[in-house]
């Protein structure tokens, strides 16, 4: 009965997904004007037929927005955990096969980045990098840094899986028969370890764009006036009551709905990694 | 008790690395920020040729990386983390006047997430009613998949303290962890014999429960901490609570880094010792139970 539910739950969650994929891909049908165009007579209107969620206080259709921050969002956070995702196959997985002092060495590395808390760690990081930049390259610097940054605790799951792979009866046997440390890392180790790493990129994502959003409300994501979920959440720090314009909501319902959609699926992935 | 001091001493080793990384970080980001070759007192029309040329000559010393590091980790040591370059006032004094807000901030709201957590594990544990499982899993899922900066500003918009937000964004990570080990303790053959045979929930929870889940749940506090720190950025810059959060945050976007990795080495450090003194109290108690 449990897993039936589950198992809705999962086919919900993949249809929400898609249909919400599908709306951000179309947004350049759906929204012909664009994100960035100004509706100067309009600033700050309500819910019309013309504008569905109303415009933003410098006049830019909020709906419009939302579709092409959705599609920011949906495209580069994969993006950003398939490389957080390849950084801790190639750092936790060689570790973990290698063994002895390299396990050691790249472990502590990773638990010492694990130690720092995670929005500390992508602030400083974030303050490395110029802040007045163009929209494009804080698109691209923000997801960077995520996937650059967010290997960490992939790697040690996928050093402990690898290691085990390392003493196991088949890995001995092939060592045994001769075959080369580089072919039998990529032939027999690796494919091994693809449960993992796809439980470990459907994981990142959701935890991607929640960053994404944090880093954008603080001001430190992606610049204007590129729409991210972030920034269209910013717009929620102006607010006075929650009666008052619920409209603006939506960019967060829409945001929980996506990541709860993620943590669904991931929960499958949870399934095929354990 | 081996295994204690095994503990403790690779909590103090991590530690030791943190803070000798984290200083040569904190060097070399010192040295790369804008403005590090310049001294404004050679402006200083007072001051005659020879005094400017040994000026320059005590900067050229900082040059060499090596010895920069060395006396720069060595005024660390003795408390002078340097002077911030957005505020133009000593790191020390700046985290000296801000720490006690942050830290009554991150009680307050690490308490009051593990009351909220725990109340709701043990009443999931002893009620088993699925519907209050599905409730309580729906309602911390959904807070997980809140960002931890609109919970500070749903907490700004609804007045209520900040604390509350840090709560909030700890709770469904403490309380999922809570949840799973006392469902597990409690579906234990003895315990369920000792249910059944009468035993009192106060004396089944003191005497069989907590003795075993305790060195997890206080794993899972450690990490909570971590957590708990993180959320302190966005709930002091968004609320206006003038924190050591709010102070990084402004570091942050002025591009302080000095300030900025200071801070990040005090709250690593900090969240080392959290995490090394959980794993330490949870030998302790695994030592007594053996």
């Amino acid at each position: 009965m449990r897993s039936e539910s589950m198992n809705l739950g999962r086919k919900l969650a993949c249809a929400v997904l898609v249909l919400v994929l599908a709306a951000s891909a179309a947004a350049n049908w759906l929204a012909p004007a664009g994100y960035a165009r100004q509706y100067r007579d309009a600033t700050g209107a309500p819910p019309s037929r013309a504008h569905w969620l109303g415009t933003d206080e410098i006049g830019r259709d909020r709906f419009a927005r939302v579709l092409y921050g959705t599609r920011i969002s949906l495209l580069l956070a994969p993006a950003a955990a398939f490389l957080s995702t390849l950084m801790a196959a190639f750092i936790g997985g060689l570790a973990g096969y290698l063994g002895g002092a390299w396990a050691r060495i790249a472990m502590a590395v990773t638990d010492l980045f694990l130690s720092l808390p995670w929005l500390f760690l992508l602030i400083t990081a974030r303050a490395l990098m110029p802040l007045n930049v163009s929209p494009l390259v804080s698109v691209l610097v923000t997801f960077l840094l995520l996937g650059l940054l967010g290997w960490t605790t992939a790697a040690r799951v996928l050093c402990t899986t690898a290691a085990s792979l390392r003493s196991s009866d088949f890995v001995r046997q092939a060592r045994a028969v001769g075959l080369p440390g580089q072919r039998l890392f990529w032939i027999h180790v690796v494919p091994n370890l693809k449960p993992v790493l796809y439980a470990q990129f459907w994981i990142s994502i959701p935890v991607f764009i929640l960053s994404e959003a944090n880093l954008g409300i603080l001001g430190l994501g992606v610049a204007e006036p590129m729409p991210s979920w972030g920034s269209l959440l910013k717009e929620l720090e102006g607010m006075v009551s929650v009666g008052e314009e619920p409209w603006k909501f939506v960019p967060l319902i829409l945001l929980v709905v996506v990541v709860t959609s993620f943590q669904l699926l991931l929960s499958r992935q949870e399934e095929i990694a354990a | 008790m081996r295994s204690l001091r095994k503990t403790i001493a690779g909590g103090a080793l991590t530690l030791l690395a943190t803070v000798l990384l984290g200083g040569l970080l904190s060097a070399t980001l010192v040295r790369m920020a804008p403005g590090f070759s310049a001294d404004e007192r050679e402006l200083d029309p007072h001051l005659n040729a020879q005094s400017v040329q040994a000026l320059r000559e005590a900067k050229q010393r900082d040059h060499n990386i090596v010895r920069f590091y060395f006396s720069y980790m060595n005024r660390a040591l003795h408390g002078d983390l340097g002077t911030s370059l957005a505020l133009g006032q000593p790191v020390r004094t700046l985290l000296r006047d801000r720490a006690p807000l942050t830290l009554r901030l991150l009680s307050t709201g690490l308490a009051l997430a593990w009351i909220l957590s725990l109340t709701l594990a043990l009443t999931s544990a002893w009620l088993r009613l699925s519907i209050f499982d599905a409730l309580t899993t729906i309602v911390s899922g959904t807070f997980l998949c809140i960002p931890a900066a609109v919970l500070a500003l749903l907490s700004v918009l609804w007045n209520v303290p900040g604390s509350l937000a840090i709560a909030l964004i700890v709770f469904p990570r403490s309380y999922r962890y809570a949840s799973n080990l006392l469902m597990k303790a409690y579906s234990r053959p003895h315990i369920v014999a000792a249910r059944s045979r009468g035993l009192g929930e106060a004396r089944i929870l003191f005497w069989h429960v907590v003795p075993v889940v305790a060195p997890q749940l206080l794993a899972v506090a450690g990490v909570s901490v971590s957590v708990a720190v993180g959320a302190a950025i966005p709930v002091e810059a968004l609320c206006g609570l003038p924190g050591i959060g709010q102070l990084a945050w402004q570091a942050a976007l002025a591009r302080d880094l000095p300030l900025l990795v200071n801070i990040t080495i005090l709250v690593t450090l900090v969240t080392l010792l959290a995490n090394s003194g959980a794993d330490a109290m949870g030998q302790v108690v695994r030592g007594e139970e053996a």
